[in-house]
C-alpha cells in the first residue's frame, strides 16, 4: 500500500495527477460531442497542428499557451472555413492543415532545437515539469468547458443529432459549431502537456465510445464519459510513475484495458451501438446542412 | 376566405431557386392560410423539398417573393431516413429538444417532463419516454418527431415524405393523426410520393415539376394528363369509393436532358 502511495509525497506528481485527472475528465465531455458528430479526425488533426505552434513558440521563446493556441485555432478556423465552402472535403482539408502544420513544427524543432519542454514530451506526455500554469490553465478551461455544457446543453444536443432542424428551431447551428470547435482547441491545448500530442485524440474518443456501450441516454452518455475520462487520468497516471512510462501512454491504455473489459461484460451487441456514431460524415454541423441542402 | 382567417401564413410569388447551375424551382406561386392542410407531388428533384426549406426560411429565394407571417411558428418534421438512429437519445430527450430556449438549466423542469408526457400521450406513444429511439417502430418514429414538432406549438406543420417506407396500417394511422391536427386547426404541408395512398386522401394538392403543373383538389390534380405532364410518365386515373385510383401503365422511355441555367 505504501508503494502505491509512495509518489504522492512528491508534489511534481500530485501537481501532473490533478493536471492528468482533469484532463481525462475534460476530454471525456468533450469527446461525447466530437465522436457523436464524427469529428474525431479534427481532434487528431488539431493535435497535431498545435504543435507546429509550440514549435513556433518554443524557439522565439513565446509563451507556449498563447502560441500554440492562437495557432490551434487558427488551424481549427481554417479547416471550418475549408468545409464550409466545400472546396474540398473536410478529411482532405484536415488531412493537409494539420500534418502541415505538424511537419513544420518537426521542422523548426529539429533545426532549431526547443528551449520549452522536450521534443518527446510534446509527442508522448510527460509529468515533469508540470507546474502551477498548467494547472491553472486547465482548471480554468475545464470550468469554462462545463459551463458551455451546462449552459448550452439543448442547443448542442439538437445541433449535435439533427442540425437541419435545429437550424429551423431558432438554434444558431454555426454559433455553437464555432463555440465547440473553441473549447475543442482549448481542450487539447490544455492537455496537450500531460497525454501528449499523438494520444489527445484516443482521451477524447475511448470514454465517450465506452460510455455509448453502457447507456442509450445523451444526458447518461455525458456524465459517464466525463467519469471514465476521469478515472483513466487518475489511473494512468499513477500508473505511469509505477510502470516508468509516458503518462499519455499509461492513461491511454488504462482506456483501452476499460473498453476491452465493458466489451467482455456487454458483449458485441453494445459494440453495435458505437457503428454509426460519425454518421455526420466528418463535417462540422454547419458543412453538413450545407451538403444536405445542396442534394 | 377559410374559417381560420384570411391572412396567410406563408405567400410565394413568382419565386424561382437554384443550387449552383441546376434550376431547382421556376416561377412558383404558392399560398399557404390558416388551417389548409396541403399535398406536395412530384418525382424526385422536382423541387419538393425545397420549396419545404423555402417556407421553412432556411434558403432564400433566387427570384421573385416570399412572404411569411411575422410571429408564426413553423415546425419541420424530417425524413425518418435523414436521421442517425444510433444517436444515444431517448424518446423524452429528442422531444424536449424542441425547447431550446427559456431555460438555462440542461434538466428539464417538471413543466417540461409533463408537457412532453402529454403531447406522447395525445400522439399514442405516452410511457415510451424512456425508451432509445431505435427501439420504436416506424410509425412510433414518426410520432416522436411529430410530438417534437407539437411542443413548439406551431400554426404551420411542414412534413418531408412523412409516410416513407412505412407499412399501410402505419400509413393509415399517420393520415388519422395528421387529419386529427388539422381539425384543431393545424395548417399542414406535406410532400409525398404516394398518389394512391396519402395524396388522393387530402383536400389540397400541388402538382410540382420545378414549376406548379396544377394545384386544387384532388378531383382537378389527380388526372391523366397532369400526372403525365409532372411525372413524366403515362398514368390512368379511375374512381373508387368517390376517390381517383392511379394505375401507372409501363412504357419504355427516354432519360431527359438535364437542363440548365445560363
Amino acid at each position: 500500500m505504501s508503494g502505491l502511495l509512495a509518489p504522492y509525497q512528491y508534489e511534481f506528481f500530485v501537481k501532473g495527477l490533478l493536471v492528468a485527472t482533469l484532463a481525462g475528465g475534460l476530454c471525456g465531455l468533450v469527446g461525447v460531442y466530437i465522436t457523436l458528430r464524427g469529428m474525431s479526425y479534427i481532434g487528431h488533426g488539431l493535435s497535431h497542428a498545435i504543435f507546429g505552434g509550440f514549435a513556433a513558440a518554443s524557439i522565439i521563446s513565446f509563451n507556449y499557451f498563447l502560441g500554440a493556441g492562437i495557432w490551434g485555432l487558427a488551424s481549427a478556423l481554417a479547416i471550418n472555413r475549408v468545409t464550409r465552402k466545400r472546396a474540398i472535403g473536410a478529411d482532405a482539408a484536415i488531412g493537409v492543415i494539420t500534418t502541415a502544420s505538424f511537419a513544420l513544427g518537426v521542422a523548426l524543432l529539429t533545426k532549431f532545437g526547443n528551449r520549452g519542454p522536450s521534443f518527446d514530451a510534446a509527442l508522448f506526455g510527460s509529468i515533469i515539469g508540470v507546474g502551477d500554469t498548467d494547472l491553472l490553465v486547465i482548471a480554468g478551461v475545464t470550468v469554462f468547458a462545463a459551463a458551455v455544457v451546462v449552459l448550452r446543453y439543448r442547443a448542442l444536443l439538437f445541433a449535435t443529432f439533427d442540425p437541419e432542424v435545429a437550424d429551423v428551431s431558432g438554434v444558431r447551428v454555426a454559433r455553437i459549431d464555432a463555440l465547440l470547435m473553441l473549447v475543442l482547441s482549448l481542450s487539447i491545448l490544455a492537455t496537450l502537456t500531460v497525454i501528449g500530442v499523438t494520444l489527445v485524440a484516443a482521451t477524447l474518443v475511448i470514454p465517450p465510445v465506452v460510455a455509448r456501450m453502457l447507456t442509450n441516454s445523451f444526458s447518461r452518455m455525458l456524465w459517464l464519459s466525463t467519469a471514465i475520462g476521469t478515472a483513466c487520468g487518475f489511473v494512468g497516471m499513477n500508473a505511469s510513475y509505477h510502470l516508468d512510462v509516458p503518462s499519455g501512454t499509461t492513461i491511454v491504455l488504462t482506456g483501452a484495458v476499460l473498453f476491452g473489459a465493458v466489451l467482455a461484460v456487454t458483449g458485441g451487441g453494445r459494440l453495435r451501438r458505437t457503428a454509426g456514431l460519425d454518421d455526420h460524415l466528418d463535417l462540422p454541423a454547419g458543412a453538413a446542412i450545407a451538403r444536405r441542402r445542396a442534394t | 376566405m377559410t374559417r381560420f382567417g384570411a391572412s396567410p401564413l406563408a405567400r410565394l410569388d413568382g419565386v424561382s431557386f437554384a443550387y449552383a447551375a441546376e434550376p431547382v424551382l421556376r416561377d412558383v406561386s404558392l399560398t399557404i392560410r390558416p388551417g389548409e392542410f396541403t399535398g406536395i407531388v412530384g418525382p424526385s428533384g422536382s423541387g419538393k423539398t425545397t420549396l419545404l426549406r423555402l417556407l421553412l426560411g432556411t434558403v432564400d429565394p433566387g427570384r421573385g417573393r416570399l412572404e411569411r407571417a411575422p410571429g408564426v411558428a413553423v415546425s419541420y418534421v424530417p425524413q425518418l431516413e435523414t436521421v442517425n438512429w444510433n444517436f444515444p437519445v431517448t424518446v423524452a430527450e429528442c422531444v424536449l429538444m424542441a425547447r431550446t430556449s427559456g431555460r438555462l438549466a440542461p434538466w428539464a423542469s417538471r413543466a417540461e417532463r409533463a408537457e412532453v408526457a402529454a403531447v406522447l400521450d395525445r400522439l399514442g406513444i405516452g410511457g415510451l419516454g424512456r425508451r432509445h429511439i431505435r427501439e420504436l417502430s416506424g410509425g412510433q418514429q414518426q410520432r416522436m418527431f411529430i410530438a417534437r414538432a407539437l411542443l413548439r406549438r406551431p400554426r404551420l406543420l411542414l412534413l418531408d415524405e412523412p409516410t416513407s417506407g412505412v407499412d399501410v396500417r402505419t400509413r393509415h394511422e399517420l393520415l388519422e393523426l395528421l387529419a386529427e391536427l388539422h381539425r384543431d386547426g393545424l395548417a399542414i404541408v406535406l410532400t409525398t410520393h404516394d398518389l394512391n395512398g396519402i395524396a388522393v386522401r387530402l383536400p389540397n394538392l400541388l402538382a410540382l415539376r420545378t414549376r406548379v403543373v396544377a394545384a386544387g383538389p384532388p378531383a382537378e390534380v389527380i388526372t391523366p394528363a397532369v400526372l403525365e405532364q409532372t411525372f413524366g410518365a403515362r398514368m390512368e386515373v379511375y374512381q373508387h369509393d368517390g376517390l381517383p385510383v392511379v394505375i401507372d401503365r409501363y412504357q419504355p422511355v427516354r432519360p431527359e436532358p438535364v437542363e440548365r441555367v445560363s
